[in-house]
């Protein structure tokens, strides 16, 4: 597809989105290991920016976005407020989701967030749905959902592209192929290796990129967002990438061979985007803006330390629309 | 009012809320093109006046199906599903009791999941992978309704109040109720509020809560007592979450006397959950223990004199009772 190449603005946006998500979990990762600081386990994207900024900042407003259990950088690069994101994360009453989810089911549909499913496999069939409904009410919107190659291994993933090929939806499957399924390596649970290839089988097309190149991810789901938007069914496209970090922040990776870590390092997609940045004269140093995400991410922890925990009878609410009365 | 059969009396309920609302849709495995050709099925006629972009069939795909109706009512449609038989909720189950149940309280009430359920109960010899009774597992599951109807007058108000509900509802329909069950149902856009009980018959030795088809056992029971001079009182509960507490003790505390009734098995039944919350209730006030009349604890069985034996009969009810007043 033929499209003008990005411009300087859309350049640096897809390596500040980078920057922010880096900064943020780095955070996150930080507290994690700091006592009683976040409840619960954490769960990064570490390694894996390219591809929450090249996807999403490739969606229009209308498009809707579902997510999984390692989802903070598809929120962030949509424009979720990070001090509420940081505050739900902490499980304080200003959180997203009023403590109610914590990391792992965030929502915010101001900005088409629709949903974050934890259960593995689960959130392509909910995009389906959310496809439908766009198709059904005739808006040019997709909806992209995001999940791993473990949750490949799922039935409901293979339910999900069948329906959505079958009735031709605009859902655009995304993979992150991040070599890990817990500790379970990727030729443990994926016979084929190449899981785009499995879009044949539902009648849509299948694109496999360096998902640790931006550029690469945003230039393919631009074009497989635009045909979604027009009506030709589904796509999947597979980004390659690797999840530096565990499974979550309690998981030491001591299954991890440190020669395979150590050179997905050395392709840090943030790394090798501001060399590319520099290379081609849009930028000087990465450290400002670096500096910059920084300080974003003070100001959420501040923002998360200065919110309290909620009442625990807060607990009760939110079950149904209106509450149930309940007479003995 | 006109006589109908109970799977016309859902069926135009479906009519209607197609008509009344361009959000709602139904989709389903066989909703539209159906095997059968049956009038008194609950989707016939729909695809010829509805069209296949509002009345959708499905691929053989429960999860999907269900997800299907989480993700499109979070985007503010009424999705109305079908899953064929009861047991093959467990195939839909994480759609239903991880997301539609869950996703509004994860969000923090920023999430809706307006969607309706319809799954079709009974036993109808087919054996036990497409007869088993699960409403006690649904209506344990906070963010759930459940509804059970018995009559085509109830099979179609609280089917339209399912649809037009802002939380996620199951409905469940008896299969052989469609074509055996015959009454009176109103014309129109007549609902039947989710968590209001129904008085099927006054009495004052003692009061029996049942719902769906075990409705029709009772009343049977209730009529062979009542030769025998005892006066059972009969109440269909009609939607077991919300569930009608307050009903059913008004009625307890005026005959002294309960038992429940279904056609699930016993141990963790429903039936548990209403003896338990009348006893909590009407300890002091009660002439006698309350007791339940339940399936023994197997899977639903094939040959009709075992299938017949598993159902609680109107003999068996009535045994109860005898035992329950006269001690």
């Amino acid at each position: 597809m033929q499209r003008p190449p990005l411009d300087r603005a859309q350049r640096l946006a897809l390596l500040t989105d980078m920057l922010l998500i880096r900064a943020f979990e780095d955070r996150v990762t930080q507290l994690a290991h700091e006592q009683g600081r976040l409840p619960g386990m954490q769960i990064t994207c570490h390694g894996q920016e390219a591809v929450a900024a090249g996807v999403v900042r490739a969606l229009t407003p209308e498009d809707v976005v579902v997510t999984n259990h390692r989802g903070h950088g598809h929120l962030l690069a949509r424009g979720v407020d990070p001090n509420a994101l940081m505050a739900e994360i902490m499980g304080r009453r200003d959180g997203l989701n009023r403590g109610k989810s914590g990391t792992l089911h965030l929502a915010d549909p101001s900005r088409n967030v629709l949903m974050t499913s934890t259960v593995v496999g689960a959130a392509p069939p909910l995009a389906v749905g959310a496809a439908f409904a766009q198709r059904y009410r005739g808006e040019k919107a997709a909806t992209c959902v995001f999940f791993g190659d473990g949750a490949a291994a799922e039935g409901s993933v293979h339910e999900a592209m069948n329906l959505a090929g079958v009735w031709k939806l605009p859902v655009l499957f995304v993979c992150e192929s991040n070599c890990w399924a817990g500790a379970q390596a990727h030729r443990e649970h994926c016979p084929i290796g190449r899981i785009a290839d499995r879009a044949a089988s539902y009648g849509m097309p299948g694109e496999a990129v360096d998902g640790n190149d931006v550029e690469a991810v945003h230039e393919a789901a631009l074009d497989l967002l635009e045909g979604r938007r027009a009506g030709h069914g589904p796509a999947l496209l597979e980004c390659r990438t690797y999840r530096m970090h565990g499974h979550g922040e309690h998981d030491p990776q001591h299954y991890v061979d440190k020669a395979e870590l150590a050179a997905w390092a050395g392709r840090d997609p943030i790394v090798r985007y501001a060399e590319v940045l520099r290379r081609d004269g849009l930028l000087d140093a990465v450290e400002p803006l670096a500096v910059h995400a920084s300080g974003i991410v003070d100001a959420a922890v501040a923002f998360a330390d200065a919110s309290p925990y909620p009442p625990p009878e807060e607990a009760l609410e939110h079950v149904y629309a209106n509450p149930i009365a309940r007479e003995v | 009012m006109a006589v109908k059969s109970m799977g016309q009396a859902v069926a135009e309920a479906l009519g209607l809320a197609l008509e009344m609302d361009a959000n709602v849709f139904l989709a389903g495995e066989g909703v539209g093109a159906s095997i059968h050709v049956n009038p008194h099925l609950p989707t016939f006629g729909l695809l010829e006046r509805f069209g296949p972009e509002r009345v959708r069939d499905t691929p053989v795909s429960e999860a999907a199906i269900a997800g299907l109706a989480v993700g499109a009512s979070c985007m503010g449609l009424k999705p109305v599903v079908e899953v064929m038989f009861f047991p093959f909720i467990t195939l839909a189950s994480d759609m239903i009791v991880n997301h539609a149940a869950k996703l509004r309280y994860l969000s923090g009430g920023l999430s809706n999941f307006p969607l309706t359920v319809r799954v079709k109960s009974g036993a109808f010899s087919a054996g036990c992978q497409h007869s088993h009774y699960l409403e006690a597992w649904l209506a344990h599951v906070p963010g759930l309704k459940v509804a059970y109807p018995s009559t085509p007058a109830d099979a179609k108000g609280l089917l339209l109040s399912a649809i037009f509900d802002p939380d996620p509802v199951v409905v469940i329909e008896e299969m052989p109720l469609y074509w055996s069950i015959h009454a009176e149902a109103p014309e129109g856009d007549q609902r039947v509020p989710l968590g209001k009980a129904r008085i099927a018959r006054l009495g004052a030795d003692a009061t029996l809560a049942t719902y769906g088809g075990a409705v029709h056992v009772a009343l049977k029971a209730a009529e062979m007592l009542a030769e025998e001079g005892l006066s059972l009182e009969v109440v269909d509960l009609r939607s077991l979450l919300p569930l009608d507490t307050a009903t059913v003790l008004a009625s307890v505390r005026r005959t002294g006397r309960f038992l429940a009734l279904h056609d699930a098995t016993r141990f963790c039944g429903f039936g548990a959950e209403l003896v338990a919350t009348v006893a909590e209730a009407c300890h002091g006030e009660l002439k006698a223990p309350p007791r339940r009349v339940a399936a023994p604890d197997i899977p639903v069985p094939f040959t009709p004199p075992q299938e017949a034996f598993y159902k609680p009969s109107a003999e068996a009810v009535a045994r109860a009772v005898r035992e329950l007043v006269r001690g």
